[in-house]
């Protein structure tokens, strides 16, 4: 089973949840920068959360289905069409042999992902088919999708896989997609290198998203957070989420792409539960602002959204 | 941050999922051990849930999964071996030699290098080539490693202007540090050589020719 990429899409990629465990040798985990949308797609269509699936934003791939397949779509800024037909987002739908599968876009931007049953199957790539472009790693031969391409399809596991068509998360279960958005961040690792001052405008200013973000940082603009004294500090590694401040005191919060490490304090860093909902602001656009919660409440709040995915699902009674 | 003493650790949380050890605020081999020596010790007796190590020059971010352990559990994990170190004895480094094509082609801006610090190119081959440099870190991009200091003879500023090109292998200069490019990037160092040896290659067991804690040695092709 494969799917036939009629066209590519704009930057069109493979992902999955990332690319862990070579962090130390300098490789990007990479993986889905709205990690959310691509586990709801994979719960809907039955593959497990470390299936890979299509990454795409401001314009989407057509694909033509090989066999009847599953699919569900997730994300922001788009709408499932299959053969004509709306699906729209965060729903199961059958795709049958031939039939084209098709994306409308929506005026509010962002990621959209696609998952298929049994999941896109590229080879593994240090453990991962996530696609990372500037080393050529993962995916299918490390690039972008292209017009011609075929997508390889795991095999089913789990049995008849249409018994999900309609499967459908109710938007309560999904994260508070929009902007402005509230981010919530543990402070530090290195709050105590910014001026109580530079502290306080981080977590009191409204940030706008800058256009030159992409899949290794988001860029932000805003009041200026000053440091306490230098913004200079040895590499260390740098986490999903981290919000580093350069010295010009306009931070950057370190996404899916970032380098392993880096130089500049840490004011704080994203909660999980957060990501998605920074990822889908759009760039030149969006809005942000910081709120500070401890660790135990960010980790309650990642495990509520994984609660959430799972106790979410309607078959069409919601 | 100020310490007081470089031999009591920091603990901080890094958002829901790691945390950073800071051993200090300097470049030092012997602090750079210390952060390399609790990764062995975190490996040597691994917690169930726990993830990635990730060493800095002078720090270890240690990941975990936050949806099996919570924090005050990998904290006191890590407190636990950190109280272990002091009686751990270091193991030998490996030693990795890095066959270089000095000069010409492969190192442009040799004649430059040496030009500027009134040296002659053969010394600044020998001087580049006579000792072993620890990898501290690695980092940048995949394969990268962040070497021990030069012989400050060798100090040399970045170009002013980036090359948009630097082929793999390429090995340069940049301040008082030296390394290797892994893989064709942009790149603001002084080329004085190229190696062949591939230091990152994902479909190659080990996919690595060097790890932290590694010895560098450059060996002149002549």
């Amino acid at each position: 089973m494969s799917l036939q990429v009629l066209s590519p899409g704009f930057l069109t990629t493979i992902q999955d949840p990332g690319r862990f465990g070579y962090q130390r040798f300098g490789v990007p985990p990479s993986g889905a920068m709205d990690w959310f949308a691509l586990h709801a797609a994979n719960h809907l269509v039955g593959n497990s959360p470390a299936a890979a699936g299509l990454e795409f934003t401001l314009q989407a791939p057509e694909l033509a289905a090989e066999e009847d397949c599953l699919v569900a779509a997730a994300g922001c800024g788009f709408d499932l069409w299959i053969a004509g037909r709306w699906v729209g987002l965060w729903m199961a739908a059958r795709v049958r042999r031939g039939e084209v599968i098709q994306f409308g876009a929506r005026p509010e931007g962002g990621w959209g992902y696609l998952s298929v049953a049994g999941g896109v199957d590229t080879p593994l790539v240090l453990g991962s088919r996530s696609t990372y472009l500037r080393a050529g790693l993962g995916g299918l031969q490390g690039r972008a999708l292209a017009a011609g391409d075929r997508l390889p399809i795991g095999a089913l596991t789990g049995g008849d896989p249409f018994t999900r068509v309609g499967a459908y998360l109710v938007p309560r279960a999904r994260p508070g997609y929009g902007s402005p958005v509230e981010l919530s961040v543990v402070p530090g690792p290195q709050d105590q290198a910014f001026s109580p001052h530079g502290q306080a405008v981080f977590f009191s200013s409204t940030y706008r998203v800058s256009p030159t973000s992409d899949r290794s940082g988001y860029r932000l603009t805003g009041e200026r957070i000053t440091h306490q004294n230098s913004a200079d500090l040895l590499s260390e590694g740098m986490a999903h989420g981290a919000v580093q401040v350069p010295a010009d005191g306009q931070p950057i919060v370190m996404m899916s792409d970032r380098p392993t490490t880096g130089g500049y304090p840490k004011i704080a860093t994203l909660a999980r539960a957060s990501l998605p909902l920074l990822a889908q602001c759009q760039p030149g656009s969006g809005e942000v602002r910081f709120r500070p919660v401890s660790v135990q409440d960010a980790q309650a709040a990642y495990r509520r959204l994984l609660v959430q995915v799972e106790e979410g699902i309607s078959y069409g009674e919601d | 941050m100020t310490f007081v003493d470089d031999s009591s650790p920091q603990i901080a949380p890094v958002g829901d999922g790691a945390l950073l050890v800071t051993f200090g605020t300097v470049i030092s081999p012997a602090i750079n051990r210390r952060v390399l020596a609790l990764v062995a010790a975190l490996e040597a007796e691994p917690l169930d849930g726990s993830a990635e190590l990730v060493p800095g020059y002078a720090s270890l971010l240690v990941y975990y999964d936050c949806l099996q352990l919570g924090y005050d559990q990998v904290e006191a994990w890590v407190r636990q071996r950190l109280a272990a170190l002091e009686f751990q004895p270091a193991g030998p480094a490996r030693r990795v030699e890095i066959q270089v094509h000095y000069g010409g082609e492969y190192g442009p801006d040799l004649p430059y290098v040496a030009h500027a610090h009134g040296l002659t190119p053969a010394d600044v081959i020998r001087l580049h080539s006579q000792r072993d440099y620890p990898v501290y870190m690695m980092g940048f991009t995949p394969g990268f490693p962040y070497l021990g200091e030069m012989d400050p003879l060798l100090a040399t500023p970045r170009l002013s202007t980036p090359r948009s090109r630097v082929p793999a292998g390429s090995v340069g200069i940049a301040g008082e540090q030296t390394g290797i490019y892994p893989l064709d990037s942009p790149g603001g160092w002084r080329i004085i050589g190229w190696t062949p040896q591939r230091l990152f290659d994902p479909h190659r067991q080990p996919p690595f020719l060097l790890a932290p804690g590694d010895l560098v040695r450059f060996i002149p092709v002549v």
